[in-house]
Order: structure tokens, then sequence, then C-alpha cells
């Protein structure tokens, strides 16, 4: 176990020092990264120009629900949102390489490409919820303070899972890279929006049979004190550690599920 | 006199019809490419859809807190079409992934190209328009049948409207060819375009019109937009010209200033070529 561990994070640090060893390309990584979280924040504060309110919340309410979600994918996609990749493995029978090797299959595939450059944007998100935050003039209590360190972390969790089990897909569908995006980064922007926008079945799939609407917008509701216009009760808040949970383990089947179903190109 | 002149006259006139002849035999291969592409098109549909909801109730959603119900001077209906044929046109135009030509140059393979007879900026050209013309098919109609199944859609008043969205999806698409060349070029000087490629991917989707249409911006930056940048004639453009946003003499002049922009930017593509394949010299490719 140890002897694993060890293993992992000789994996990480080479991929630190690699990135590291190209200053140009790693400051424009660096750079163009930060810029994409900067746009999604454009957009939101682009769309209230046009409007004083959207499904019901103001741009600070707003914001507050962007920041949960912007933090949460920013974590996840840090940490194993190349596992997109997977397909040009699969594709190409690089995986064979992985897989003979005496450690995990995900956590290898993950490791070997750790984009370090896109801590710059959780590293932004995060400021935005502190800002949205301070805005809201949120009454603090203990249990508020403990629910915004959770939520984010729970987030990530769940848009890791989603990586993960979208990315699957690969292993039964070669070219399924686009439909991943459908749920990784659609579930980005899903999320950052009040799901009160959303027509009443599209919000039934995504918002509470797939588990998106409790990244950002029940812990926002719980945050900002306000009772849920779609009548959940307020305990929905903290489902969000609950869902993850939910999510990792479906991930982890089909995940598994697929690994024994992949046969090499044979190459 | 006469004579030789009428030689040179036939020649010239086979010189073009041979042109013509190789300009559609490349871009139906590019058309042939992507129809054996059926998995990733159906998944490329798939997911323009997902996002086709999401933004359409978004942009719904901001029309119904709006005064009066217009979003920017849209209606409901504006709006969802504006989102459908944006979703549409996404792929049409390729805004996005095209790494085809600098992957050649990192490789060297570019070196293959520059031997053909044709030019690489006509030869890329010609198969993009393939492409695109398949991507007509299978990638704009199928998100514009699911919009008109769930949504109220614009239908358009004006007689010209529909002839002059074609040529305005056809200039956007050209634009948008030109702007991708550009791009890839860089990859003569930088090699790795990673920062620039995914710089091109962020900006774009804002400043094409595609996350919001371009309106909804300050009156001044959206025309320096329009003017000073080709980004919303690659997608905002037509879908103006869809959704009749503007009296026939400006949606008329949208489409001119998208053909002096397709214009410019095929223009830059040959001189930057020129000047690239001297600096491939110097690198010894």
């Amino acid at each position: 176990m140890a002897d694993q561990f060890r293993a992992y994070l000789h994996l990480l640090r080479g991929q630190a020092r690699s990135q590291a060893a190209y200053r140009a390309s790693f400051t424009t990584d660096l750079l163009s990264t930060a810029t994409g979280i900067v746009f999604d924040l454009l957009t939101v504060v682009v769309l209230f120009r046009a409007t004083r309110e959207l499904g019901g919340f103001s741009l600070t309410e707003a914001l507050v629900i962007v920041g949960l979600s912007a933090s949460a994918f920013a974590l996840a996609d840090t940490s194993v949102g190349n596992i997109d990749l997977l397909g040009f493995y699969v594709r190409t029978g690089l995986l064979d390489a992985v897989l003979v090797r005496p450690l995990g299959v995900l956590p290898q595939l993950v490791l070997s490409n750790v984009p370090l450059r896109k801590l710059s944007r959780a590293g932004i998100a995060v400021a935005v919820l502190v800002a949205a935050l301070w805005q809201a003039e949120i009454e603090w209590t203990p249990a508020r303070a403990a629910l915004t360190v959770l939520t984010p972390l729970a987030g990530a969790v769940f848009f890791g899972s989603i990586f993960v089990g979208s990315a699957s897909l690969n292993f039964w569908w070669t070219d399924a890279g686009e439909v991943s995006k459908a749920f990784t980064y659609g579930g980005r922007d899903l999320t950052a929006y009040p799901i009160t926008v959303y027509g009443a079945w599209f919000r039934a799939v995504f918002a509470f049979a797939l588990g998106f609407g409790f990244v950002g917008y029940y812990p926002a509701l719980a945050l900002l004190g306000r009772a849920d216009p779609l009548g959940l009760p307020p305990w929905v808040g903290w489902a969000s550690p609950a869902v993850a949970v939910v999510a990792a383990a479906a991930a982890a089947t089909v995940w598994r599920a697929g690994v024994r179903r992949y046969r090499s190109t044979g190459s | 006199m006469g004579s030789v002149t009428a030689t040179g006259q036939a020649i010239r006139t086979r010189e073009v019809t041979d042109q013509v002849r190789t300009f559609s035999a490349l871009a139906a291969a590019g058309f042939r490419r992507y129809a054996t592409y059926r998995q990733a098109t159906a998944a490329g549909v798939f997911t323009n859809t997902i996002f086709g909801f999401l933004r359409c109730y978004v942009l719904l959603a901001v029309a119904a807190g709006a005064a009066g119900g217009l979003a920017a001077g849209y209606d409901r209906e504006q709006l969802a079409t504006f989102v459908w044929a944006g979703q549409g046109m996404l792929a049409v135009a390729a805004l996005w992934g095209w790494a085809e030509l600098a992957d050649r140059i990192r490789t060297g393979d570019v070196a293959a190209d520059l031997l053909r007879p044709v030019p690489p900026v006509v030869s890329y050209l010609a198969a993009d328009l393939g492409r695109a013309g398949h991507a007509g098919l299978t990638r704009f109609v199928p998100p514009m049948l699911v919009g008109a199944l769930f949504f109220d859609l614009y239908e358009p008043r004006r007689a010209q409207t529909v002839p002059l969205f074609v040529l305005s999806a056809l200039l956007a698409t050209l634009a948008c060819f030109g702007c991708r060349y550009l791009l890839n070029c860089l990859a003569y000087w930088l090699l790795d375009l990673r920062g620039p490629m995914t710089l091109w991917t962020l900006a774009s989707g804002l400043l094409v019109g595609l996350y919001f249409p371009l309106r909804f911006l300050p009156g001044w930056l959206c025309l320096a937009l329009w003017l000073g940048t080709p980004f919303p004639s690659l997608l905002q453009a037509p879908l103006d010209v869809l959704v009749e946003r503007d009296p026939p003499a400006v949606q008329a002049g949208i489409v001119a200033v998208q053909a002096v922009w397709a214009a410019l930017t095929l223009a830059a593509c040959g001189w930057v070529q020129r000047r690239a394949e001297r600096r491939l010299v110097v690198q010894g490719g």
C-alpha cells in the first residue's frame, strides 16, 4: 500500500516537473485557463444586463450558485478532468501499456496528466464564491460555514464521477467523446443557473434524476436562507454529499464494467 | 494572330474547368470523409441538442424577466430560433476543434501538402466546404427539428430571408475557415499551439454570439466587434439574418460585412501561407 502510494507520488511529481520545464507554455496555459472562467462569469453578468432577475433570482444570488458550481467543477476538472482522453487511449490501444502495470488503471491515467494550469481556474472560482457570499450578506452560523466548505468538495466528487462515468462510455462507443461533453461541460453550465429556469421534464431528468440540482442550487438556497420555489424542504441543501457518494458508486461500477469489456486493438 | 489568341483562350478555359473540377473533387472527398464518421456525427448532434435545451431555457428565462418580454429586442420565438439555429451553425462553420493543419505542421507531414499541384489554402478550403455541406445536412437539420418540436420557433416573414441566410451561412463558413487556417498557421512559428487553441475556443464562444446574442452587450462594444473583428460574422450574422432582427437594409448590410471579412481572412491565409513556406525551408523541413 505504502509502495503504491509512493509510486503515485512519483508520477505526480514527474508531471509537475515536466510542466514547469516549459515555462512559456505553462504561463500561456495558465492564463488561457483563467480566461475561461472569467468569460463564464461575464456571460452571467451580461445576461443580467438584459433582465433584473433570472428564474426568480437576483444577480448576487445567481453568483452564489455560479461560485459553488464553478469551484466544484474546477476542482474535479483539475484532478480527473483529463480522463476525457480515454477515447484516445482506447482507440489507439495505448491502454494496454497501462493495464500491464501493477497499479490501478484509473489512478495511473489520471496522474499521468494532471493539468496543474487548471488550478488557476479553481482559485478564481473560489474567489468568486467568497465574493458572492460576502455580497449576499449571509447570516453566518457554524452550520452554514460548514456547508460552504463541504459543498464544493462534494460537488467536486460528483463532477469527478460524471467525468469518469461519461468517459467510460468510450469502452463501448469509441467516438463517444462528444457525448461525454454534454454531461461534463453541459453539467457545468446547467449547474451554473437556478434550476427554476428549466422546463419541467428537463429539470426532472437532469437536476433531479441525474443529481445536478444538488451541486449548486439547493446548497445555495440553504446558504441564502431562501425557501425553494419548487417546494422541496430546506434540508435538501445538505443532500449534496449523499448525492456525491451515490454518483461515485455508480461511476465506479460503470468504470469497472468498461475496463473488463476493453479489448485491445491488437496493434 | 487571331488563331493564336483563340488557342490561348481555349487553353485558359480548360485550365479554369480543370481547376473547378479539382476543387469539386476535393470538396466531394471532404463530404465523403465526414459521411463515414457516423458515430461522431450522432454524438455531436446529441451534445449540440443538450446544449440547445440549456441555452434556450436560460435565454427564455432572460426574456421572461426583461421589460416587455423582449431581451435586447428579441422576442421569445426569435431567441429560441437563435439558439437552435446557432447550435447547428456551430457545427456547419466548425468553430472548434480543427487542428489538422497544425498537427501536420508539427509532425512535418505538411511537406507532402506543399508538393501537391494545388495550393494548400485551396485544397483545405475545398475539403472544408465539403465537410460544411455534410454538416448542413446532418448537424444543422436535426437540432432544428428538435427545437421546433419543443419550442415555438420564428418563421421568417420576408421572401429574401431564407436565400440570404444560406448565403450568410456560406460566408460564415468561409470566414471561419479563414480564422481557423490562420490559427493553425501559427504552428509554423510556435509548434505548440495548445495555449492559443484554448484561448481561441474560449474567446470565440463568447465573441461569436454563441453564449448570448451580442446585442446583450453595450451598443458601442457590439458595433466595435462587428466592424473591428471577424467574430460576429462567424455565427451571430446568419442567426440575426434568419430571425429578421433588423430592417431589410441592415439585414443585407450584415451579409455585406460578412463578405468583407471572408475576403480579408482568406487573403490573409494566402499571404501567411507564402510567408510560412519560406519559413519552413529555414527550418529545414
